[in-house]
């Protein structure tokens, strides 16, 4: 029996907005508790929620940005409705969140996984409030309250269940990640809880168009625990359903020390939340004028600049990943300028997504702090291509530029790694290695065809690396008869 | 100078007869003396009352008196007030100071009026007698045994027993018009979005309105001006132009069209109430007015309406009162459902369980289809209703309350008894009108009459201007309650 995963994710991205969702107090994270919690925060009798203008318009952008930039999935009257339900974080015993007519419906998330395309449609994205924290740590036998969070707009964006790994829901929670920070909404800090991810997850007999019973796993606070977690989460349940057993629909939390998810409550204990229409606040109207002026303030979208870099020539992972974020487009789009040749765009990208990236992840870096500079990249890259340099030293002169010893043709002069091009010195180089290496000629032409690169080596010991290898590789084959 | 309108007050203060701290002086001297009777006051701040009398003097010496300036205020203890003990009656928050103002108290403040103390109320504005309390019942000052109506009783008693020239209140279902009514002073209910919530503990935020009490029609315009107005923290506040609600009351009112639901005086109503209501109406037409016959046939579902959206919205709103911030927490608890369960057991009254118990119900899952949307759509009707109404006349009359002033503890064990008190009132709330009560009459016992009157949405100057010509002709409400003179 074959078994298929099938997951849909609930993310909880944190609005960058200066001020917090219904009330002036400020968002900023790590403050001493509860001195960000005004009145209204802490939920003091007679004070009213005010809908944060600012929230609302990163909502709508990322309405647009998830449908092509058009307007058709963002309601233009969306309701807040109160969830009600106590908890010493939540002061006003209800969140507010929006429940029948969320703000945006509907909408896709492209994603790659593998080299393949793929899209994951969305349900819905809405507008809410985030909740205070409990301190349980600190105090003896008494919760901390810290209300700093209380009140800091969230957008949740709920996927429909359309991805079928661990694999697939990491690339799209990575894609939606990388969008939300594209389109300026959101920092998308994992460690402070700016984006976070509930996983629900269920599994079925491939081929069944049936769903089966789910579980939502809670506390997936990076893309290693999402996958681990769905991963475990979908054994545990094939190993229940191989041993004729039934899931129980159940809310399961991922225990990263142990690797496990264990359940948190089943559906029995569930809550009724009670949801109503919020009476202290109106209907949130969202004028066409209002859509219009959003629009022209967005960024060109990821997957546009994604299929212009595919019809530039770079391939569908390349493309993803030069696309990862706004300022790593930027670095690829700036270093193609720089480089004017429209046929090198593959050969820049894997510098950017190969050495570079390295680099950055070693030293922690963003891009934005990249010791090379997009025309330095576009400069070495010149030089590569008109045979300056080999491959091998191109990467010592990227060392060299990112150690900060300046630009490529002085660390060329200084480091004398210009390529031997010239084929009268490298037939004379070549004459000499096959005198030398009687043994390793007549091997070569016994058939061995191994003994032919340790002459190349040789000639490249000989050269110091200076030797161009396509041109070593001929005259030796034509020297040897090969 | 207790017997005066605030306007012949201000008049007073404006020309120096006497000052705001020899007025305020004087009200807390009176509650100081009589309020023992009433039980009107739940709180009194006399050193706060009398800086911001002086405060308010000073303000008239350099020039830059306001009509309220200086002029001593009841405020119902629904509305926070800044460093003043705000309870909305309840034990829950027996202990809570209010470290902010309420827009409309900020208002007044501005204006240079003077807090003259807190008023007593139903707990959390839940009851139509005043008995909720949990600093115990408010009596009427026409006859102590019976209930002055509420849920603003303080209010209305302590302008009834001339210990304010005039307060504040609110109305979910009538907790202004009825205890105005019941009282014998008049009492005004904005239309919807005219007074801001900000400030005011919440009931049913969808039905809560602030508004004046006062002895004359004219005091209620003057209060209203200051009251009302767009705040940007109530995201229900209608943001429109400033009005002067005084702007009417010279207005004749001959050709007016009186319409009279023909619901308002149906079996239910008791015959003395009708009687003078009717004799009211008489004296309208006798000024020029033409009456209508009307009929609002959903008014009749109203008070079933009420009570599943009111408990509905307050089960919600009083989720914060959980004892873990402020307010009432139980001394004794396990852990944290027994400190809930315990803060709010012991925290709140059994008029409040009731609503939070029902309203709880009516949004439960797999009963809100029946009860809540249901009702928002009855809602919807009864002001449809109204619309069609408004089509054939400018104002509809009719009694305030079925009844007049019923004895303490008559109706407290049978609450759909008490609830049937404010079928009248709440349409009004259902559709987000403005009504008014004012004094029309008394019953064979002395007890005053309500006449309401209901206007079409932002007719508070028109209506003022009726009630304040019908004031002229007639001497109801300068009647004083036996004993007070």
């Amino acid at each position: 029996m074959k078994w298929e995963t099938v997951i849909g994710l609930e993310t909880h991205a944190q609005l960058s907005t200066r001020s917090k969702m219904f009330s002036g107090a400020a968002t900023a994270f790590g403050a001493a508790p509860n001195t960000q919690a005004c009145g209204v925060d802490i939920a003091l009798p007679g004070v009213l929620p005010v809908a944060n203008r600012e929230a609302v318009a990163k909502a709508v952008r990322f309405g647009l940005a998830v449908n092509g930039n058009s307007p058709a999935n963002i309601n233009r009257r969306s309701i807040f409705a109160r969830k009600n339900y106590f908890y010493p974080d939540l002061p006003k015993g209800y969140q507010i969140s929006q429940y029948e007519s969320p703000i945006v419906q509907g909408g896709s998330v492209p994603i790659v996984v593998d080299g393949r395309e793929k899209t994951v449609r969305l349900t819905r994205a809405h507008l809410e409030e985030d909740a205070g924290k409990s301190l349980h740590e600190g105090f003896h036998d008494l919760t901390g309250i810290d209300l700093n969070r209380a009140g800091t707009p969230l957008l949740e964006i709920v996927s429909e269940p359309d991805m079928r790994s661990a694999q697939e829901a990491v690339a799209y929670a990575k894609a939606l990640h990388a969008l939300v920070r594209w389109i300026d909404i959101c920092d998308g800090n994992m460690q402070e809880g700016s984006f976070r991810c509930d996983a629900n997850v269920s599994v079925r007999l491939a081929g069944s168009d049936k769903l089966g019973t789910r579980c939502e796993i809670k506390n997936l606070n990076s893309f290693r625990f999402l996958e681990r977690a769905i991963e475990f989460e979908a054994q545990r349940q094939i190993g229940i359903l191989e041993d004729g057993g039934r899931i129980e629909q159940e809310t399961r939390l991922y225990d990263a020390e142990r690797d496990e998810t264990r359940s948190m409550r089943t559906k029995e204990d569930a809550h009724d939340y009670r949801y109503f229409p919020d009476p202290d606040l109106l209907p949130l109207e969202v004028s066409e004028k209002w859509i219009n002026e959003i629009k022209t303030s967005m960024p060109e979208l990821p997957q546009t600049k994604r299929s212009a870099y595919l019809a530039r020539g770079l391939s569908p992972s390349q493309a993803a990943l030069v696309t990862a974020s706004r300022e790593v487009a930027d670095f690829t789009d700036r270093t193609a300028q720089a480089s004017g040749s429209v046929t090198r765009l593959s050969d820049l990208a894997n510098w950017i997504v190969g050495p570079l990236s390295a680099r950055l992840n070693e030293e922690n870096l963003e891009i934005t702090g990249s010791r090379v500079s997009p025309e330095q990249l576009a400069a070495l890259d010149r030089r590569i291509a008109d045979g300056t340099l080999s491959s091998k030293m191109a990467r010592e002169v990227f060392d060299a530029m990112w150690a900060g010893e300046g630009d490529v043709d002085s660390i060329i002069a200084k480091r004398g790694l210009k390529q031997i091009s010239d084929s009268g010195e490298l037939e004379r180089f070549c004459d000499e290695v096959i005198a030398a290496n009687a043994q390793q000629v007549a091997d070569y032409k016994g058939g061995k065809d191994k003994a032919f690169n340790s002459l190349v080596g040789q000639v490249m010991k000989l050269t110091k690396g200076k030797a161009n290898p396509q041109q070593v590789t001929a005259i030796l084959k034509r020297r040897l008869g090969g | 100078m207790h017997n005066a309108t605030i306007k012949s007050l201000a008049a007073g203060l404006a020309s120096r007869a006497y000052s705001s701290v020899e007025l305020t002086q004087n009200f807390i001297n009176r509650i100081n003396g009589l309020d023992q009777k009433y039980h009107a006051f739940i709180t009194l701040n006399p050193e706060a009352s009398l800086k911001q009398a002086k405060a308010a003097d000073a303000l008239r010496s350099a020039g830059k008196g306001q009509p309220l300036t200086g002029i001593p205020i009841a405020q119902k203890d629904i509305f926070c007030a800044r460093g003043w003990l705000t309870t909305c009656g309840s034990k829950m928050l027996s202990n809570f100071t209010a470290p902010y103002d309420a827009h409309v108290v900020e208002r007044l403040n501005k204006a240079g009026a003077v807090i003259l103390g807190k008023t007593n109320m139903d707990e959390f504005a839940m009851g139509s007698s005043s008995e909720t309390s949990y600093f115990g019942p408010v009596r009427n000052p026409w006859d102590v045994d019976k209930v002055p109506g509420g849920s603003s009783g303080g209010s209305a008693a302590a302008v009834a027993a001339r210990l304010a020239p005039g307060a504040i209140g609110t109305d979910t279902g009538g907790s202004i018009r009825q205890p105005a009514a019941l009282s014998g002073i008049c009492g005004l209910k904005p239309t919807y979005g005219v007074v801001s919530r900000y400030g005011m503990i919440a009931f049913a935020s969808s039905l809560d309105q602030g508004g004046p009490l006062a002895r004359s029609a004219e005091d209620l315009a003057l209060l209203l001006n200051v009251m009302a107005g767009f705040d940007p923290r109530d995201s229900t506040s209608l943001e429109r132009e400033r009005e002067d609600y005084t702007r009417e009351l010279g207005k004749p009112v001959k050709g007016l069209k009186i319409g009279l639901p023909e619901e308002f005086f149906a079996k239910g109503a008791s015959p003395d109430v009708v009687k003078a209501v009717e004799a009211a109406v008489g004296e309208f037409r006798k000024l020029g007015c033409e009456t209508v016959e009307v009929s609002l046939p959903n008014m009749k579902l109203s008070v079933p309406v009420y009570y599943v959206l009111a408990p509905a919205e307050a089960s919600s709103n009083l989720a914060r009162f959980d004892g873990v911030r402020y307010g009432y927490r139980a001394p004794e608890y396990t852990d944290l459902l027994d400190l809930y369960k315990k803060s709010r057991a012991q925290g709140f009254g059994q008029e409040v369980k009731r609503r939070i118990l029902i309203g709880t119900y009516v949004l439960s899952h797999g009963y809100y289809d029946a009860y809540y949307i249901q009702a928002q759509r009855v809602r919807r009707l009864i002001a449809r209703d109204f619309a069609e109404v408004f089509k054939r006349c400018d104002v509809i009359m009719g009694p305030t309350s079925p009844t007049t002033a019923f004895r303490i503890g008559e109706k407290m064990g049978d609450p759909v008894q008490m609830y049937l008190n404010d079928i009248y009132t709440i349409p009004a709330n259902l559709a987000g009108l403005p009504g008014l009560s004012i004094p029309c009459g008394f019953d064979g016992k002395d007890l005053p009459v309500g006449l309401q009157m209901i206007g079409n949405y932002f007719g508070e100057a028109r209506m003022l201007g009726i009630a304040h010509q019908f004031q002229k002709a007639t001497d109801w409400h300068t009647r004083t309650p036996p004993g007070v003179e």
